[in-house]
């Protein structure tokens, strides 16, 4: 699943890997009027709760995913003064190293772009409906939402 | 009719995916659930779970109204990222 709206919104959802430097070139290209580009991306740890862990299974909500991670950029246009925004959220099997998430945003300065990447990804983990199943020692369980995720996110609220 | 949605763990401790209800009059989520659990009881203790809700894939409360035609998702606490 893939948008792109006026070439200032890129929402990806996707099992495929992606590539930085190209995410970053797709951010860059023809927009010289940003100075400030700020990445978030996100990865399979090896370990969790003090567990060895081996991989991961991420599950979604198709006809969701793509409505709410589009409501959360929104919210991020509204706030900050931002150009261009892309998200990608890999699906499926993923393994320890490997890419799970995506976030880029430009603006003219740094201020926002910095602001708006947390904003989004902080929204993206508890509101847009993916879940981990975690791999441990040949055991797969469904992970537990965060409450220090929660209250990560509700900190923006004004 | 109103189809009704579950995802990931509960998915599994229902063992089902997707069903469909049939709906006299506008009811709310809570209401749905109260009736899914009369119809399988065993369904108890995995409905008392913590749980998000979306009507039409938006996030919504449990006291939300829900019409026939609307698609019902319930599915826990949310992990991406």
């Amino acid at each position: 699943m893939q948008v792109i709206n006026n070439n200032t919104v890129k929402i990806a959802v996707q099992t495929a890997d992606f590539n930085l430097a190209d995410e970053v070139n797709l951010l860059e290209n023809n927009n010289d009027e940003d100075g400030a580009v700020a990445t978030f991306s996100g990865r399979v740890r090896n370990n969790n709760l003090g567990k060895s862990v081996s991989g991961l299974f991420l599950e979604h909500y198709p006809e969701m995913t793509e409505k709410s991670l589009k409501k959360i950029i929104e919210q991020a246009q509204q706030q900050w003064s931002i150009g261009r925004v892309t998200v990608i959220h890999r699906i499926g099997q993923l393994l320890v190293g490997e890419q799970i998430v995506f976030v880029g945003v430009t603006s003219k300065h740094r201020r926002d772009a910095f602001a708006a990447c947390e904003f989004i990804m902080d929204y993206l983990k508890v509101k847009a409906p993916f879940w981990k199943k975690e791999l441990s020692n040949g055991i797969e369980t469904w992970l537990d939402a965060k409450q220090s995720d929660e209250e990560k996110a509700q900190q923006w609220q004004p | 009719m109103i189809k009704v949605l579950f995802f990931a763990a509960l998915r599994e401790q229902l063992g089902h995916e997707e069903i469909s209800i049939p709906l006299d009059s506008m009811t709310t989520i809570e209401q749905v659930i109260e009736s899914l659990i009369v119809q399988n009881p065993s369904w108890k203790t995995a409905f008392n779970q913590s749980l998000l809700c979306a009507v039409n894939q938006e996030m919504v409360n449990k006291k939300h109204a829900v019409n026939s035609g609307d698609e019902v998702a319930l599915f826990p606490p949310v992990t991406g990222g």
